[in-house]
């Protein structure tokens, strides 16, 4: 049995950790509130130009442009959004075996495929496989804002535009609710499934749709992508504070089970102690 | 007199949202003015500022691109960012300005001069609407 001073230091470096992750998942849950919020005030931009890229590309039939042409497909471009760090749980692996597992499927050789990493994690497992990072951020802020994203957007979107790959595919967790994320897998480029629901207005256009469909398609990709960070920045932090949380929960039952082994400890040591005493006591008489 | 709501969207959330008599913009092919009734229009914009006409002054807002979506009730702009006159960081303005001038100088590949080119205007424009409100 281990002796008490052994139980003692154990059960006192357990109460460290779970004061680490409890103040972890705390930020986190501020974060994560934080990170709601942004979700949903982007929420109407999104709506709105959801909403006139539609009525454009349907009322005018004759409009067309590079972005809603579907091409031959010789590459294929994978945005991965992942965090910047661990302790998420299983936040991060699932999004990554997801997107290893599609492209080992879908392409034989590494000339097929390029990825776009956004977040340090996703970023060092693709560079530890060999597999080639065309475009990479690392340290996006927990609450983004466009312009920290506007770069790696464009430069995504022109990516297709210039036709060094054909097809973009975007790869992140939604967050569904606290406890709950699903790594979806999202098409950007081409956009050829754009729903058309709801009532359409028929616009006029100035100076005419295409010079405005030019302006519009790649603003519309590229808040496609910044929604989809969004999205996953809520799912990081709430994954967070569910793992930190459940890290909190298990050193409190190896608390739970160590004082009871410590008290356990204790008792037989009296017990020998006191039998010690009268053992002796009796050797006198 | 009659007045039509604007509102004003970004990705960042809403900048901007009220009842006003008049909208002048300034779009790719030229300056624009709308009021109540106007038909239903879309229009891209150039990077400069929106005026918005009400009872009692005018507000400024910048804007960075972006377009102009008018409907028979509401004139929507979505850019993808914008900045009321009130709340231009007059500083960091002109800090921008400076960093894009330089590196105008320095002309390194033509991407990244196309890129200061407009970071130049967007911040030119944004003094422009600080010291003129």
């Amino acid at each position: 049995m281990a002796s008490l001073r052994d139980i003692k230091s154990r059960i006192n470096s357990t109460k460290k950790t779970s004061q680490i992750t409890k103040a972890m998942q705390m930020v986190s849950a501020s974060k994560w509130n934080r990170a709601e919020s942004n979700a949903r005030r982007y929420a109407p931009y999104m709506e709105k130009i959801q909403e006139v890229v539609m009525s454009i590309a349907s009322g005018s039939t004759d409009a067309s442009h590079p972005i809603l042409m579907t091409r031959p497909v010789k590459k294929t471009g994978y945005v991965v959004i992942t965090a910047d760090k661990g302790l998420a749980g299983a936040y991060n692996s699932s999004v990554l075996r997801h997107v290893f597992k599609t492209i080992q499927q879908r392409h034989k050789s590494s000339d097929e495929y390029v990825i776009i990493a956004i977040g340090r994690v996703g970023r060092d497992f693709f560079v530890s496989r060999k597999m080639h990072v065309e475009l990479e951020v690392i340290g996006v802020p927990d609450q983004p804002s466009f312009s920290d994203i506007s770069d790696i957007a464009k430069s995504t979107v022109n990516l297709f535009q210039n036709e060094l790959c054909d097809e973009l595919y975007m790869y992140y967790n939604h967050y569904v609710s606290a406890i709950s994320q699903e790594v979806t897998e999202k098409k950007i480029l081409p956009l050829t499934d754009i729903e058309i629901s709801g009532s359409l207005t028929s616009y006029e256009y100035e100076p005419d749709p295409e010079t405005i469909l030019e302006v519009l398609l790649p603003q519309y990709a590229e808040s496609l992508i910044y929604g989809a960070l969004l999205d996953g920045k809520a799912s990081e932090h709430s994954a967070r504070m569910t793992a930190m949380k459940s890290a909190t929960d298990n050193a409190k039952e190896i608390i739970d089970s160590l004082s009871l082994q410590y008290n356990r400890a204790r008792q037989a040591a009296i017990t020998q102690e006191i039998t010690e005493i009268v053992g002796g006591a009796a050797a006198l008489e | 007199m009659k007045t039509i709501k604007v509102s004003v969207v970004t990705p960042d959330g809403p900048v901007y949202d009220a009842e006003v008599e008049m909208v002048s913009a300034k779009a790719k092919s030229g300056e624009l003015g709308i009021m109540a009734g106007h038909v239903p229009m879309v229009a891209p914009l150039d990077i400069a500022a929106v005026r918005l006409k009400k009872e009692g002054g005018t507000d400024y807002i910048a804007i960075n691109g972006g377009f102009l979506e008018v409907r028979p009730d509401v004139v929507t702009i979505l850019a993808q960012s914008a900045e009321r006159a009130e709340t231009i960081d007059l500083v960091r303005a002109r800090s921008a300005k400076e960093r894009a001038e330089k590196r105008l100088q320095e002309k390194p590949d033509s991407i990244d001069i196309k890129r200061a080119e407009l970071a130049l205007k967007r911040a030119v424009n944004r003094i422009n609407i600080a010291e003129n409100k």
